[in-house]
């Protein structure tokens, strides 16, 4: 099957400033993929130029087998954008530019529509500059929801809205992807990243860092285990990261690949208790997002900060 | 009290440091230009015959006293006040703006929100904003005073001229005090204060016309514009005419402070209602929404044109009966052709305030094209399956056939009124009409430019089309007074546009310029459909 989108070696520079250098995303028909990264590392930079409002210096893209820049009004009838930062024009209600913005992409269904300003609550008879951020985000996810299109891309949909909605949001991300939709998520919040994606990519400096499924990233990444021994510690553990041992306890980061290894090892020894951390994807996104990835000051720091 | 004030102090500090090439700028350029101004008028009219003569002519002709005021005094000094009587429009213009922008801007775009959190008081950012601007005027009138006896001016008269810049400036700042509590957006108040700005220059410009002592001269006392006038600059000074200016601005300013307590952030007082859940059938692509953004705006410069071509038609009348009391004037005018010719030269002259007057809403409407791009609501429309130049054309309908109706609502009104008063409607309004649609390409002509910036150069559009506006009145209005050469004037689209009624008409340039703007807008389309969407 061809993606629905690829992006190969995708460049775009801002005068001085380089964007998106050596760029690739992929992201295949039916799948919710997760799109991470620090502010600042070009994940908008990236959509913009998805939905052919910038155009790459350099690089092959192909969104929904057409050329975004060249074919943007055609692909454009076949997805529906969210943006992160909503403004809309406030002399409008929210229910006027629901209907203006599904009606652009060839009309909605009413029942859909009805349905979905319920289940997000949203009053349709407010004037937009009466909206809270929040709800201006409700506005353009009720539109692009309601649509019926092939792709949706959303970029940090979520940002504005509280617990209560973004559970509905994530049914009905579901509800969409059960369909067959394809689904780009930028996202900060890496517990909906987790719940709702099937594949993610993660981007650095507009440079792709790691992709793959989550399964997979959890394979990339470690385990941490805190054990009381019942005997010295062996003193070489293959696969074992950040040892510290003191007074017959170890504690350490092991790669989730060797952890049959190392474990076996330290029941070699003996083990009296056991506590093992499994991998998070926070610890995988902290990993890429710090500075320097090999300064465990850094590191150390950027964890102990709280993060969403 | 004091609570509600702290940190104004902060704040102003915020206010300088953000407005601190802005604010110099202006300040030194309007006070400072005035000062060069009588060296130039000096050369112009060096001896006391020649300002007798222009006293007599130009100095009471209805059009020049519609547009700049009484001429108070034969002096040097009196020429020059009345030459300059539009410059302090331009400072309550920029008043109003520098109020506004630091204060319902400011709370648009939620920053006012940032400083509320910390130990700012409520009525901190408007204080700042108004301490501010209040204070810049009366900079700006020390230093004309200075400046203006510095060049040999009586220090008395200098003082006078500097404070009707000061008034104006004062007066309208404390209007958009006002204004920014009354509305919601920041776009709506400055609309309101530069609405109360119009009317308060049309009631002076109407008081005016008939020259002194006519049946409606009352009509400019109404006016904080026809206080400042009213100080009469070298002709035995009114000084008391400062005490009703002073009282109406604290006036307001103490009403924009009751108001800014009784309101909540962000809130305004006239309170958004409640509109339709479901969009009408019209509101389905770029157009109909362009629609919804432009008709306001469209509508209240629709009316607000209209009244102004009335004023000219209701006035036009009055100045040929002013004619028949003023011999030296009379004389020329009958050397060019009789009463007719000056009636006809008046409404002409309306028509030429018209086409000034309209090319800003030209620049204003095509400006929305980059602040829709800016604000990224552009991004909802471009997302969809609408071309770039199907969008942008939305707008333009309205830079371009809005302008033509504002217009025509200005000549219609203007020849009907005229019409009735003279008793020959059928004769006069298709002649001001036409006087008022000759206009169009000039004003075209600066919609164009701001397009193709708009495309070229999306981050400098704003500074494109106003400065070409800035540039083009200033050769219109000054260019000729200063002696500058045709080939310069030529520049200015407005110099080519021929006095309706009652001029010869030469079709070619408005035909040159109907063609340059079209091509000025294509090149602005099409540098728009390749370059990047820009923030």
């Amino acid at each position: 099957m061809t993606p629905v989108i690829s992006m190969s070696g995708v460049e775009k520079t801002f005068g001085q400033t380089r964007a998106l250098d050596q760029l690739d995303l992929s992201v295949e028909p039916g799948e919710v993929h997760g799109f991470l990264g620090p502010n600042g590392a070009g994940k908008t930079t990236t959509i913009r130029i998805l939905l052919g409002l910038l155009q790459a210096d350099a690089g092959e893209i192909g969104v929904l087998g057409g050329d975004p820049w060249k074919d943007a009004t055609e692909l454009h009838r076949r997805l529906a954008y969210v943006p992160g930062d909503v403004n809309l024009w406030p002399g409008l209600t929210g229910g006027e530019i629901i209907d203006l913005l599904a009606r652009m992409r060839g009309g909605i269904d009413p029942g859909r529509r009805a349905d979905l300003i319920e289940r997000f609550d949203l009053d349709p008879k407010k004037k937009a500059r009466t909206y809270s951020k929040g709800n201006r985000q409700k506005v353009t996810l009720i539109a692009a929801l309601a649509s019926e299109v092939e792709l949706l891309v959303l970029d940090e949909p979520t940002s504005g809205l509280d617990p209560l909605m973004e559970e509905v949001f994530r049914q009905v991300v579901r509800e969409e992807a059960g369909k067959g939709r394809t689904v780009l998520l930028s996202s900060h919040i890496l517990s909906e990243v987790e719940a709702l994606c099937d594949r993610i990519t993660i981007i650095r400096e507009g440079r792709t860092v790691e992709t793959g499924s989550i399964q997979d990233m959890h394979h990339l990444s470690r385990t941490s285990i805190t054990a009381r021994l019942a005997g010295a510690a062996p003193p070489d553990l293959p696969g074992a990261h950040e040892v510290q041992v003191s007074d017959g306890q170890i504690r350490c980061e092991v790669d989730t690949d060797r952890l049959n290894d190392v474990l076996g090892r330290l029941i070699a020894v003996g083990v009296q208790n056991l506590v093992a951390q499994p991998p998070t994807l926070e610890e995988l996104f902290l990993r890429h997002y710090v500075d320097r990835p090999a300064d465990g000051a850094a590191a150390s720091a950027a964890r102990s900060g709280s993060m969403r | 009290m004091s609570g509600t004030l702290a940190g104004t102090g902060k704040l102003i500090r915020l206010v300088l440091r953000r407005d601190r090439i802005l604010l110099p700028l202006w300040v030194l350029w309007m006070s400072l230009a005035p000062v060069n101004f009588v060296s130039m008028t000096e050369e112009l009219f060096p001896t006391a015959a020649d300002r007798q003569e222009y006293a007599a002519t130009s100095g009471s002709d209805p059009a020049f006293l519609a547009l700049f005021g009484p001429l108070h005094n034969d002096s040097l000094g009196g020429i020059v006040t009345q030459r300059l009587g539009l410059v302090p429009l331009i400072v309550a213009l920029i008043s109003i703006l520098t109020v506004i922008r630091h204060t319902r801007t400011e709370e648009e775009n939620g920053r006012r929100e940032l400083l509320g959190a910390t130990v700012v008081g409520r009525h901190a950012p408007l204080a700042a904003a108004l301490t501010v601007t209040l204070a810049a005027n009366l900079v700006l009138a020390l230093i004309m005073t200075a400046g203006l006896s510095g060049s040999g001016q009586p220090g008395g008269a200098s003082f006078a001229v500097a404070m009707q810049f000061a008034v104006c400036g004062c007066v309208f700042a404390a209007v958009a005090a006002v204004a920014a509590q009354v509305t919601v957006g920041a776009g709506a108040a400055r609309g309101v204060a530069i609405g109360a700005l119009g009317a308060a220059y049309l009631l002076r410009l109407a008081g005016d016309a008939g020259g002194e002592g006519n049946a409606l001269a009352w009509l400019a006392w109404l006016s904080p514009v026809g206080w400042a006038q009213q100080l009469r600059p070298f002709a035995d000074e009114r000084w008391w005419v400062l005490l009703p200016a002073a009282a109406l601005t604290a006036l307001l300013v103490a009403a924009a402070f009751r108001l800014s307590a009784r309101r909540d952030l962000g809130a305004g007082l006239l309170v958004a209602r409640p509109g339709p859940g479901t969009a009408a059938p019209s509101l389905s692509g770029p157009f109909g929404l362009a629609w919804r953004v432009h008709r306001g705006m469209l509508l209240a410069w629709v009316a607000g044109l209209a009244v102004l071509g009335a004023v000219f038609g209701g006035l036009a009348q009055g100045v040929g009966d002013a004619l028949r009391d003023n011999d030296d004037l009379k004389d020329a005018f009958t050397r060019l052709g009789g009463e007719a010719t000056l009636v006809d030269t008046f409404i002409a002259s309306g028509m030429s305030i018209v086409g000034l007057v309209v090319s800003g809403y030209a620049v204003l409407t095509t400006l929305r094209l980059r602040a829709e791009e800016e604000n990224l609501r552009a991004e909802h429309v471009l997302t969809g399956p609408v071309p770039r130049v199907r969008w942008a054309a939305g707008h333009l309908l309205f830079a371009f056939l809005g302008t033509a109706a504002a217009v025509a609502a200005a000549g219609l009104a203007a020849g009907l009124v005229h019409g009735l008063n003279s008793g020959d409607l059928g004769r006069e309004l298709p002649r001001i009409l036409g006087g008022a649609l000759v206009q169009l390409p000039a004003a075209w002509t600066l919609a164009a430019i701001t397009v193709a910036a708009f495309g070229l150069l999306p981050r400098l559009s704003a500074a494109a089309g106003w400065g070409a506006l800035v540039v083009f009145l200033f050769l219109g209005q000054f260019g000729a007074l200063m002696g500058m050469s045709q080939r310069a004037l030529d520049l200015s689209p407005f110099t080519h546009i021929p006095k309706l009624p009652g001029g010869d008409v030469s079709v070619a340039p408005l035909v040159w310029l109907i063609v340059l703007t079209a091509a000025l807008v294509a090149l602005g389309l099409a540098g728009f459909r390749r370059r990047d969407y820009t923030v």
